[in-house]
């Protein structure tokens, strides 16, 4: 608790003790009474009486301020001391709780996002180590993390190896290796080792300072309930303040013109509670809290959503839209299976790279890249390149390979076995004699087919793949994944003009998935753009709505079930806090709610609706893989 | 022009309160009043010198909300 808080509380308890003590006294003399009363009262309230003159020297005949105190003078004028001073005493708990439960959940919510670094230690010519603000530091600086501290600016690791937390970035609890080469980010904590890094940026442009910048502009970007309570509020005082001078002034007038008793006093009072509810602060402060708080437990999981509004959009996915290379599959060419050889994969693969060993072609690369044990390949006597069929080689023991499509295998008339399966295909023949082939493709990442299940189970009512593959190669993909619908051989115009299409069908919001790399037209079209952000990858960042940090497709369920209960949350807070208000506005004009009514109306709505905002940082994902 | 001030004010009506009134400043294209992270992003018309615009922002918060602080 802060100093003014902590006032506060005492003024409360001060008040709160003399109204204990007053309540068996029941004073008699009724001057006594409103002595005693006052002075709890006064002891609760006096800064709120201020700020109430102030208010109408100002102007502002609608400042809370001015409101409660017309509220609780009007109380004690009528006589009901006890409600006047309890009902200003309620209000100030409400506002003690209000500062505290939005100062605890602004902190928890920074401590979320915890991944600024305080501190560098610079290496200096000399070997010595000296600490500074990591703003200071240079590019191309050397400096030195130790174990268990965070990496403070992005750079080049030049010396040691480390294992590196990157949880606070991508909300991935396996750790990543570092060694002598490799980029690190800044944000990553260092487990155990001793790294001596080369910075590659300047700390403002680093990693972790740009994550919390995105963060923080997104709570700024503000989404349609957030504008909606903004308006509702701006409306809502002034009209429940002309509602409550009606209500004292027009039954009573009428009343008398109708030749009845006016009751003034039953009429003043009703409208007295009128202006005890007539503050917005439950609505005004419950939405962004919402959202801040859905928007830091998302960058916890790795989604980094770069506004509310996107937040609020993606809760109402109805189509996702994947590209395929890079977004569903890894990305990279690998062999992922062995074929119809009479000899063992390995022993086939070791032929095949040798065979390749003198090509930077990509398939060579992956077939060198499969084989465990090249120094027992043997050697390379000769090798001619075959343009667009494959490769002869002979082998230092004289055999003769052949390596490559089926084309050359029909024109060395080979009897080969053609494969099943989509990818490139390399067969192998020795001696004239079939060896089998090796697959190579692009191969789904590890998540990719939960990742659509799991979206089909939250509602998402279609799946569409899109990709420049061809048809053939990605259809297997397709089927595999279990996507509804499949549109490949596109150039990235037709990947615009499909999601166009696309979005015209769509009932909800259409998500786009992508890796970030040259779909930037795509990403901006769709509804919410999601890139598969990966650590260190900026293009991604700049292009898209939201990042995926960890690269992994599940992580969208992920995104959108915080989005999910953000949006039920903030619905709740509307319904409930507009709907009690409007209750008691009701009951309060029908003279049957009184002003202890009107004070929860005011503060325990507000209570109920920040507890409810909090809920939302509760939320844990289950572990992948378990869904 | 863009820039970014620290702000101390105690509710959220009032925050929006404070944002109305620095949008109405001369000077002011946009103010955004984040009361979850305390800061007040302002963005200035070309011609205007943020600090003199900045000086009547504070005079008009003030007298709306008399507690608000904005740290300049």
């Amino acid at each position: 608790m802060t100093r003014k808080q902590k006032i506060m509380l005492w003024r409360i308890i001060a008040a709160v003790s003399l109204i204990l003590l007053l309540i068996p006294l029941k004073p008699e003399n009724r001057w006594m009474a409103l002595g005693l009363y006052l002075i709890p009262y006064l002891i609760a309230g006096y800064d709120i009486l201020r700020k109430a003159v102030k208010g109408v020297i100002n102007r502002q005949p609608t400042d809370e301020c001015f409101l409660m105190a017309v509220a609780t003078i009007g109380a004690f004028a009528l006589g009901e001391y006890l409600e006047g001073a309890a009902v200003m005493i309620f209000y100030q708990i409400g506002e003690l709780f209000q500062s505290y439960a939005v100062g605890k959940s602004r902190r928890s919510i920074a401590e979320l996002m915890d991944i600024r670094p305080d501190s560098a230690r610079i290496r200096q010519e000399d070997g010595s180590l000296e600490t500074v603000d990591p703003d200071e530091v240079e590019i191309g600086s050397v400096i030195v993390v130790q174990p268990g501290e965070k990496i403070p600016i992005d750079g080049t690791v030049i010396e040691g190896e480390a294992r590196l937390d990157t949880a606070a970035l991508t909300g991935e609890s396996v750790p990543r290796s570092a060694r002598p080469g490799d980029e690190v980010q800044s944000g990553c904590v260092n487990i155990d080792g001793l790294l001596t890094i080369r910075t590659t940026h300047e700390f403002g442009e680093s990693t972790a300072s740009r994550i919390l910048e995105l963060v923080e502009n997104a709570s700024s970007r503000k989404s349609r309930s957030e504008a909606f309570i903004t308006r509702f509020a701006r409306v809502y005082t002034p009209a429940v303040c002309l509602s409550a001078l009606a209500l004292a002034v027009l039954p009573p007038v009428v009343s008398l013109l109708l030749g009845k008793a006016a009751n003034w006093s039953d009429w003043i009072y009703r409208a007295l509670t009128f202006l005890v509810i007539s503050c917005p602060c439950a609505l005004v402060i419950s939405i962004p809290l919402s959202f801040f708080a859905g928007l830091g437990i998302a960058s916890r999981h790795g989604v980094l959503i770069k506004g509310a509004n996107y937040l609020e959009a993606l809760a109402s996915t109805d189509t996702v839209v994947f590209d395929k290379t890079g977004t569903m599959t890894r990305g990279v060419f690998e062999v992922s299976g062995v074929h119809h050889s009479p000899l063992d994969d390995q022993s086939l693969l070791r032929l095949a790279a040798l065979a390749e060993s003198r090509s930077n072609h990509p398939i060579a690369v992956s077939i060198r890249a499969a084989c465990t044990d090249m120094e027992k390949a043997g050697t390379l006597a000769d090798v001619h390149e075959l343009s667009g069929l494959g490769l002869r080689a002979e082998l230092s023991d004289g055999r003769l390979l052949l390596v490559g499509s089926e084309k050359l295998m029909r024109q060395e008339n080979v009897d080969f076995i053609p494969c099943s399966h989509s990818g490139t295909v390399v067969h192998i023949a020795a001696n004239g004699q079939y060896q089998g082939h090796i697959l190579i493709s692009d191969q789904l990442k590890p998540g990719a087919v939960e990742a659509v299940h799991s979206l089909r189970q939250l509602g998402v009512s279609r799946t569409v793949m899109l990709t420049g593959d061809r048809e053939s190669g990605a259809k297997e993909a397709a089927e595999l994944l279990g996507v509804d619908e499949l549109h490949s051989e596109l150039l990235p115009d037709g990947k615009v003009a499909e999601v166009e299409r696309l979005l015209a069908d769509a009932r909800g919001k259409l998500v786009f998935l992508g890796d970030g790399i040259n779909d930037a037209p795509v990403l901006s079209r769709a509804d919410v753009g999601i890139a598969m952000g990966g650590l260190g990858s900026d293009a991604a960042i700049e292009a898209a709505d939201i990042a995926l940090m960890d690269d992994d497709p599940r992580t969208l369920a992920t995104a959108i079930r915080i989005s999910r209960l953000c949006m039920r949350v903030v619905r709740e807070n509307i319904a409930f806090s507009i709907g009690v208000k409007l209750i008691c506005l009701l009951l309060g004009a029908l003279g049957i709610a009184n002003m202890w009514l009107a004070i929860f109306a005011d503060v325990g709505v507000m209570v109920l609706a920040v507890l409810n905002a909090v809920r939302i940082l509760l939320y844990r994902e289950k572990k992948k893989g378990e869904a | 022009m863009k820039k970014s001030y620290k702000i101390e004010v105690d509710c959220a009506n009032c925050a929006r309160k404070m944002e109305e009134a620095a949008n109405a400043t001369p000077g002011v294209k946009e103010a955004v009043v984040n009361f979850m992270l305390l800061k007040m992003n302002v963005t200035f018309e070309d011609s205007a010198d943020p600090k003199a615009v900045m000086k009547d922002v504070l005079a008009n918060c003030k007298r709306v909300e008399d507690d608000c602080e904005i740290y300049l």
